[in-house]
């Protein structure tokens, strides 16, 4: 407020009057080995070629631990114990106890929630509100959903017994660790299936903390194994003969070379891959919680989301009004370090990343877009961006057509309801799309309209285990959640 | 005894619901296993195939948002219109070489397929489309929905119920089709063609190439603006080929390899699941 004049400006000033106290989550019960080995058959083995990588915090840039690099003679390892506990154990107990054990690993993530939900942050630098109330609580209902599928796959597809596949390989992205595992691992094993499952180079450790949780679930040996590396590992996992189902979470590019890999051989696959969703904002919706929307939309957990509505389209009449409200929502936001319970906004994954976005956003002014961030301070240290949006920018803009994983939103405006579906759907992609009106035959008619597997109405961003999630066109194939996810690991006889 | 020459039929392709030949002018010659009938058959062309997927994109809005209802009587109509045509497609495979007993079950097989399908219509989206107990106040459901536009290599074995199983379930739900007709017993698609002019089927719905298989299935699998490409053949070669294309735009490749269409487990809802996608919408619950 300018106090001094006498009249109060119409300026919200966050950053004088907004400050909050730190509140960091504590670490002090936190432990994590500071040297990862790789997970096969039911023991924590190093490599055998003994090679090793770093993982960082990226709020700090600081080393967390050291985990080891699958090689070849690994995955053949993890594969062939996989192998064998498929045939051997898993493809023949009785499914209710299938269930059970992954029941165990429900809870047992329940019961740790804290200790991920704190790895989970500092590994990812994701805020620990999303780590805490979001990735894990997710992550044991996932497992929760599934294990009460094992004893009852006969009613799962009418008319069809169901046969697990066989070993599944299974690569998952750095956004979602310890989700992302659960949504691979959880349906794999209740539909009988046994798994190698490869996280994330940048952010390994929770899927190590779940490796602990296997064994100490007594899970029978090879059922699970969790191996680490980059893309060669992931390259040698997808070309290993013994594989049977390869499940892939990850950009469209390694998608697509997945599918070619596997082109003539009998391996199943299911891919989910990257997405620019539309966001529509109708005159009719309730504007408020739309622009809350949109900053869950776009800005949970940094961008760093397949399904963000990273393109925003405003409908021309409210365009002004909505774009002033998210300007000033923007502001206050919070950006900083992942641990404090008060920070909307942390840090971005990796140096890579941050490139990556940097790079974008310097195209998008080179194209003529306009762009606005907070004049919020990034700390000095680590992976920062500030939440950015463009204006002035059209279909044919790169920053349109092409996902950034960041928070870099693009907003463009529409007059008609035909106009904005074209629009929407003008993409390769197809994974999510949002639609805010309070008129509800325009919902159905919008929400029917848009090419793309899961449709916010008057939300953004939700996620449940009993809810199918993938997507449509270069978005990829095959459902994870719900009955539908279980298609993927399952052959219909 | 008077002797009359017959009209002898110029078998033609079918895009966008009209016959025309092939853009490139290319012909195969067809003979019946005595040599004594000669055919001119079109080979269709990466061009002929192209224009077929803009009539299939074009159709797929109006077709996909009818209602399930006239879909399913569009499909039904289908059937009837085969049933009258009945005496051609018997000449047409007694030509290709079947016996009157093959041909006669191959016919009835072929309409009672498409019953089959006309039925599931409106039905196949109740059986697997689900309220998702989610736990949040949000109502959600899943349904599926059509892929977009299909290509077909249908089977290479047989004349008219291979391409009758494989398109059914692919335009129950209302996708859009190009299909590539057997190259060896290319004479009851045209035939078909003929039947879906006469049975309300809109324009560019379902188009059906003639040609060479070992020439289009390259077009086929690799073109952008197609979603989905259902592929029968049991050639590993052509199969690696068929999904290495599907790649560049991440079609749904569907194979069928030997499958003998003539079984009753040829059949079934999850045959229109292959081309369909799970949409899940969310909304909150409050006031």
């Amino acid at each position: 407020m300018n106090e001094s004049s006498g009249t109060p400006s119409k300026e919200l000033d966050f950053q004088t009057d907004w400050t909050y106290s730190p509140a960091p989550e504590s670490t002090d019960h936190i432990e994590f080995p500071e040297k990862n080995d790789l997970f096969i058959n039911g023991k924590f083995q190093p490599p055998v070629n003994g090679k090793y990588f770093e993982t960082l915090d990226p709020s700090n840039e600081e080393k967390l631990a050291d985990v080891a690099e699958a090689g070849q003679e690994d995955i053949a390892n993890a594969v062939a114990a996989a192998s064998k506990a498929y045939d051997k154990v898993w493809s023949k107990i009785d499914p209710a106890e299938r269930g059970k054990y992954i029941y165990r690993i429900a809870r047992q993530i329940q019961e740790r929630a804290r200790e991920f939900a704190v790895i989970e942050s500092m590994d990812g630098g994701k805020p620990i509100r999303e780590s805490r109330d979001v990735d894990i609580p997710l992550s044991a209902a996932h497992f929760f959903y599934y294990a009460g599928w094992a004893d009852k796959l006969d009613y799962a597809f009418p008319g069809r017994k169901t046969k697990p596949v066989g070993v599944a390989g299974q690569i998952i992205p750095w956004n979602f660790p310890l989700l992302m595992a659960a949504w691979k691992i959880a349906p794999a094993l209740a539909a009988g299936n046994t798994v190698v499952l490869k996280p994330a180079e940048s952010s390994p450790l929770t899927a190590m903390k779940l490796a602990e949780i296997i064994q100490e679930a007594d899970l029978p040996p090879g059922v699970v194994n969790i191996i680490n590396g980059g893309g060669e590992t992931g390259r040698a996992l997808v070309e290993h003969p013994d594989i049977d189902k390869i499940a892939f979470t990850g950009s469209t590019e390694v998608g697509k070379w997945i599918m070619k890999s596997v082109a003539g051989t009998p391996k199943k696959y299911s891919l989910e891959l990257g997405g620019k969703a539309a966001n529509i904002i109708f005159e009719d919706a309730p504007i408020d919680q739309a622009v809350e929307g949109i900053v869950n939309g776009i800005f949970f957990n940094q961008g760093h989301v397949c399904c963000a509505g990273s393109r925003l389209f405003v409908q021309e009449s409210v365009a002004e009004n909505v774009i002033s409200k998210l300007k000033d929502r923007m502001d206050t936001l919070i950006v900083g370090n992942p641990l404090d319970k008060n920070t909307d906004i942390g840090a971005i994954n990796s140096k890579t990343q941050l490139e990556r976005i940097k790079m974008y956003v310097d195209i998008g002014q080179k194209e003529g877009g306009q762009i606005f961030q907070p004049s919020c301070s990034l700390p000095e240290k680590g992976y920062w961006y500030a939440p950015t949006l463009f204006t002035d920018v059209s279909q044919s803009h790169r920053v349109v057509q092409e996902e950034i994983f960041g928070p870099v939103l693009a907003i463009q405006t529409f007059r008609t309801v035909d106009e904005v579906i074209a629009k929407a759907n003008n993409t390769p992609y197809g994974l999510s799309g949002g639609v805010w009106t309070d008129k509800g035959s325009k919902i159905f008619n919008v929400s029917r309209d848009i090419r793309a597997g899961v449709i916010w109405a008057n939300t953004f961003n939700k996620f449940d285990p009993s809810a199918p999630f993938g997507g449509y066109k270069e978005s990829g194939f095959g459902r994870e959640g719900g009955l539908e996810g279980l298609l993927p690991y399952v052959d219909l006889d | 005894m008077t002797s009359r020459a017959n009209i002898q039929k110029t078998y033609k392709l079918f895009i966008n619901g009209k016959f025309p030949r092939t853009e490139s002018g290319r012909y195969i010659e067809w003979k019946d296993a005595k040599e004594t009938t000669l055919v001119n058959i079109c080979r269709g062309s990466r061009k002929d195939f192209r224009e077929a997927v803009v009539a299939a994109r074009k159709a797929f809005g109006d077709w996909s948002g009818r209602t399930a209802y006239n879909r399913a009587q569009i499909l039904y109509r289908v059937g009837e219109m085969l049933e009258g045509r009945r005496d051609q497609f018997m000449a047409e495979l007694r030509l290709q070489g079947s016996t009157k007993r093959q041909a006669d079950k191959e016919i009835n097989s072929s309409i009672d397929r498409m019953i089959y399908y006309a039925g599931w219509a409106d039905k196949y989206s109740q059986l697997f489309s689900r309220v998702n107990p989610v736990a949040m106040p949000y109502y959600n459901f899943s349904v599926p929905e059509p892929t977009g536009v299909v290509a077909a290599v249908v089977p290479e074995d047989s004349s008219l119920l291979g391409l009758v199983s494989v398109i059914a379930p692919i335009i129950t739900s209302g996708n859009t089709v190009v299909a590539l007709a057997s190259e060896s017993f290319p004479l009851c698609s045209i035939t078909f063609a003929e039947v879906l002019h006469t049975s309300d089927v809109p324009a560019g719905v379902i188009n059906i190439l003639t040609g060479q298989r070992s020439e289009l299935i390259e077009h086929f699998s690799s073109h952008m603006d197609v979603n989905a490409i259902v592929f029968c053949g049991s050639d590993p070669e052509q199969q690696e080929l068929v999904q290495t294309n599907a790649a560049l735009n991440v079609k749904r490749p569907v194979f069928f390899r030997d499958q003998d269409w003539s079984d009753k487990k040829a059949q079934g809802p999850y045959h229109i699941l292959k081309t369909t996608e799970t949409k899940t919408t969310w909304h909150p619950i409050g006031v």
